[in-house]
């Protein structure tokens, strides 16, 4: 019996692979645009305007004390009643960039608080204007601190967004979901499953502890 | 949206809520129980002599921490019929909530134990403590210091996680979002109220979470 759903299961590889392509085209849109928006939140959280940082920040507390699978509900079902229809797939997209960008925002507001603000304050008597400061001086520097724990909130991502598989997109997670219905051998189409996670996943995990052991050492150079 | 906001139907289905918030509580402090004992075995695998021991503990650390909860809810939700074990869905969730959180438990517990120079217990040992008291004295209290925030910090992550358990029907605050929505059409009412119940959870661990940072790590530098 066990053989038989094994073929089964081979055959259906081409299935889980379109699933894997989904995966990797929600998770891989959302991770360019939650970076993008993530440092514009985190710039801004780290700067001086007081109302707007407020704002952001009670923002990422309410994203961030939620599930994850309520905000999808809450994208997906509640924004058509504001008007708003939306598909599965961008539904997902725009809840997973707004997710990655709160977690993003922190990750780079504590990178810039944690250079001294000396640096800030010689760049502002040498005559740099605030755009040229972040560019050139801050952000830089900032930089050794922010990318290990932001390569680590990509696997996150990558992991949480399995979860839009409960509003319909067809992800490997759905994938397995709808397999497993017709072969019911759940650890043999769950392991399929959690194999192909793990490729994504793995590589990026083992960068981020690369990045990490590196850029500690240059910390510990200067 | 808002001008249609139906609190009536809230107060109607409140006693519900509360009775899926305190599912919510006890699933998720059952499986945090559970991830804290293991979290502290696999960790003393992990940092064990014996290299196959360390091994094993190794594989089940990466291989949790690379794939998503929802999978790993899904292997044991379809997985153990398939071996013929049948139990209870909470089971099946409490189960693979306490597997996920004890890897990163693991984790968090070895970065606390290895923050600890080894030059403070050459220390310790030459100004004539016992192993008992170098653990006492020197080694725990740091260790705690530095590991109950991120502990904490899991704790937050495990209770949102939770929501996942909604999925194989097991009833609890998600799934009180999703039956309000489907008994009266109101996924607006619904999944707000949701929301609200899991950020009372989140403020109050959030707030747990500053408060031991100010004492506990003080009080180890």
């Amino acid at each position: 019996m066990w053989g038989f759903y094994f073929e089964q299961l081979v055959q259906s590889v081409p299935f889980f692979l379109k699933g894997l392509w989904m995966t990797v085209a929600v998770s891989g849109s959302s991770l360019v645009a939650g970076t993008v928006l993530g440092f514009v939140w985190g710039v801004i959280r780290a700067g001086r305007g007081k109302v707007l940082k407020r704002i952001i920040g009670a923002w990422v507390d309410l994203i961030r004390g939620t599930p994850f699978l309520v905000q999808v509900f809450i994208f997906f079902f509640i924004l058509p009643e504001a008007g708003i229809q939306l598909e599965a797939f961008p539904a997902s997209v725009i809840a997973l960039t707004n997710l990655s960008a709160c977690f993003i925002c922190e990750i780079v507001a504590g990178g810039i608080q944690s250079i001294p603000s000396g640096q800030r304050e010689a760049a502002t008597a040498s005559g740099l204007s605030s755009y040229h400061q972040l560019r050139y001086i801050i952000l830089p520097q900032a930089m050794r601190i922010i990318l290990p724990p932001l390569v680590g909130q990509y696997v996150l991502l990558v992991k949480d967004s399995s979860v839009v598989s409960a509003i319909g997109v067809t992800d490997v997670t759905r994938v397995g979901w709808l397999t497993v219905q017709r072969i019911p051998e759940g650890i043999m189409v769950f392991g399929l499953v959690g194999i192909l996670y793990f490729v994504i996943c793995y590589p990026l995990i083992r960068l981020s502890n690369t990045l990490e052991k590196r850029m500690t050492v240059v910390t510990t150079k200067l | 949206m808002l001008e249609t906001f139906n609190f009536r139907v809230i107060f109607e289905y409140l006693p519900f809520y509360w009775k899926c918030f305190f599912a919510t509580l006890w699933l998720s402090g059952g499986s945090l129980l559970g991830a804290l004992v293991l979290g502290v075995i696999a960790c003393a695998m992990r940092l064990s002599e014996s290299r196959i021991i360390s091994r094993v503990a190794g594989v089940y650390i990466e291989s949790i921490r690379s794939t998503p909860l929802l999978a790993q809810l899904y292997f044991f939700y379809f997985g153990l019929p398939s071996l013929g074990i049948r139990m209870p869905e909470e089971a099946t969730g409490i189960l693979a909530l306490t597997l996920n959180s004890g890897a990163y438990m693991a984790e968090i517990i070895r970065a606390g134990v290895q923050s600890i120079s080894y030059g403070q217990i050459e220390a310790a040992m030459s100004s004539g403590l016992s192993y008992l008291q170098r653990m006492r004295y020197i080694v725990l209290p740091q260790a705690l210091g530095v590991s109950i925030p991120p502990m904490l910090g899991q704790a937050i992550v495990l209770v949102k996680d939770s929501a996942l358990l909604s999925l194989i029907s097991i009833v609890e605050l998600t799934r009180a979002g999703q039956i309000l929505t489907s008994e009266r059409f109101m996924p607006a009412e619904g999944f707000l109220t949701t929301a609200v119940f899991y950020l009372i959870i989140y403020y109050i661990l959030k707030a747990f979470s500053h408060w031991s940072q100010k004492r506990l790590i003080f009080r180890g530098a």
